[in-house]
């Protein structure tokens, strides 16, 4: 059965903000205790979504959650914002589009370096994106 | 009007009584647990004590008891200022630091208490205006120390700015930029910016960007690093990014970031190497005899 030790919400508004949350993610990771790649996964992860959050999404929030599953922990993040949506999700994962002046690589990246991804946004009515990662094992 | 007598007797007391009204005052401040911490010996506050009352009963004597914004006021206010940077120095709260004016209320209050036995109403009036001036001047303490503080943080981070973009010379035609910390923010500009200019000054043909000190490179970092590349190249100058560490390689291989057109390593010192082959230098082992 799967349990939430932890709780968190958190602002993103600024780009401070995302330097913040990479911090507290990385600690969270630690004590979840995930291995040093691990953690750098999720915070780059964490990183690029609370970026979007912040430049695409016009600000919003992102949710910490520390997961127990038996022996296994986990780490799950929820970045929510109302800003535009994503009309096509399909187009916005491929590698290189953006509609800003990035490398196009953050949504796809981050799907990438966790093991749970979901993306969940309607135009107009904002968007969330929710990702976990599992300590060790359980790799894609 | 204040009193029945038609005029505060603030003043009056403030600078009638100051030798016994410091005594009491002090021996308060003294005995209030906050001061038992050492932060502060008893002859300075006993001296801040006394040069504050001074200007207090000069100012109450010519100035507006409503109003501390005026110039009547200037000598007291900044004294307050000037204890406030002072205490917020030595260690204090900004609660500690607002307690030195509140404290003397209860001294004050005693001695009122004591002039006015007889005329209650006046004794309520004269507590009610003179709560009204202490509580101004006990928050312009704090609202003092806060400016401070928010000085402290904006001096340490322009500090913190200069800190971050040390461009140095290893050796001729060769510069390296150890890049510490966040990347995410106007930081990055004014290091590129650096870097290039360096370029120029010193007419390097390698540059070594060094990441080590880089806790997360996600694709903001990353396209930096490829703008920055990209710009020094046009400008006749190569660069090699070090400090690569297998956490960051691995991170890097899931985003996606194509790092092929650039020459990487895993050490600044893997680097340096590659630099000296390429500028036609070599680094041997002096020969003993």
């Amino acid at each position: 059965m799967m349990t939430v030790s932890r709780r968190e919400t958190r602002a993103l508004r600024s780009s401070d903000d995302v330097v913040r949350v990479r911090q507290a993610v990385r600690q969270w990771a630690m004590a979840q205790g995930f291995s040093l790649v691990d953690q750098t996964k999720m915070v780059t992860a964490a990183s690029e979504l609370a970026r979007n959050t912040v430049d695409y999404g016009g600000g919003g929030n992102v949710l910490l959650e520390a997961l127990n599953e038996g022996s296994r922990r986990g780490l799950k993040l929820t970045f929510s914002d109302q800003g535009p949506g994503i009309a096509d999700i399909e187009l916005a994962l491929r590698d290189g589009y953006t509609s800003g002046s990035g490398l196009g690589l953050g949504l796809g990246g981050a799907r990438r370096l966790t093991n749970e991804f979901a993306i969940d946004s309607t135009p107009g009515g904002g968007t969330r994106v929710t990702i976990t990662r599992w300590q060790c094992g359980d790799r894609r | 009007m204040m009193s029945t007598l038609g005029k505060t007797r603030f003043p009056d007391i403030v600078n009638r009584c100051q030798p016994q009204l410091l005594a009491d005052w002090v021996q308060n401040q003294l005995s209030a647990a906050s001061f038992n911490n050492g932060l502060m010996r008893e002859s300075e506050l006993r001296e801040q004590s006394r040069q504050f009352l001074h200007a207090l009963g000069e100012a109450v004597e010519h100035g507006d008891l409503t109003d501390i914004e005026e110039s009547h006021w200037d000598e007291t206010r900044e004294f307050l200022a000037a204890v406030s940077r002072s205490r917020a120095l030595q260690g204090f709260t900004p609660n500690q630091t607002a307690m030195f004016v509140f404290s003397l209320k209860q001294p004050l209050f005693q001695l009122l208490r004591q002039e006015l036995e007889k005329q209650p109403e006046a004794l309520i009036d004269e507590i009610l205006s003179i709560t009204r001036l202490l509580d101004q001047l006990g928050l312009h303490t704090t609202e003092i120390y806060q400016k401070n503080r928010e000085e402290i943080i904006y001096q340490q981070q322009q500090e913190l700015m200069e800190l971050s973009t040390p461009v140095v010379q290893l050796w001729q035609n060769i510069l390296a930029l150890p890049l510490i910390g966040t990347l995410d923010s106007a930081r990055t500009q004014v290091v590129m910016e650096t870097l290039l200019q360096k370029i120029v000054d010193t007419n390097a043909a390698i540059a070594i960007i060094d990441i080590t000190g880089v806790p997360t490179v996600d694709t903001l970092v990353a396209q930096h690093l490829l703008k920055t590349v990209a710009a020094a190249r046009l400008m006749g100058a190569d660069c090699i990014i070090s400090g690569i560490r297998p956490q960051i390689a691995l991170t890097i291989v899931h985003l996606g970031v194509d790092l092929t057109d650039v020459i990487t390593k895993a050490t600044l010192a893997d680097a340096f190497a590659i630099a000296l082959q390429r500028t036609g230098a070599s680094v041997a082992a002096a020969e003993r005899a």
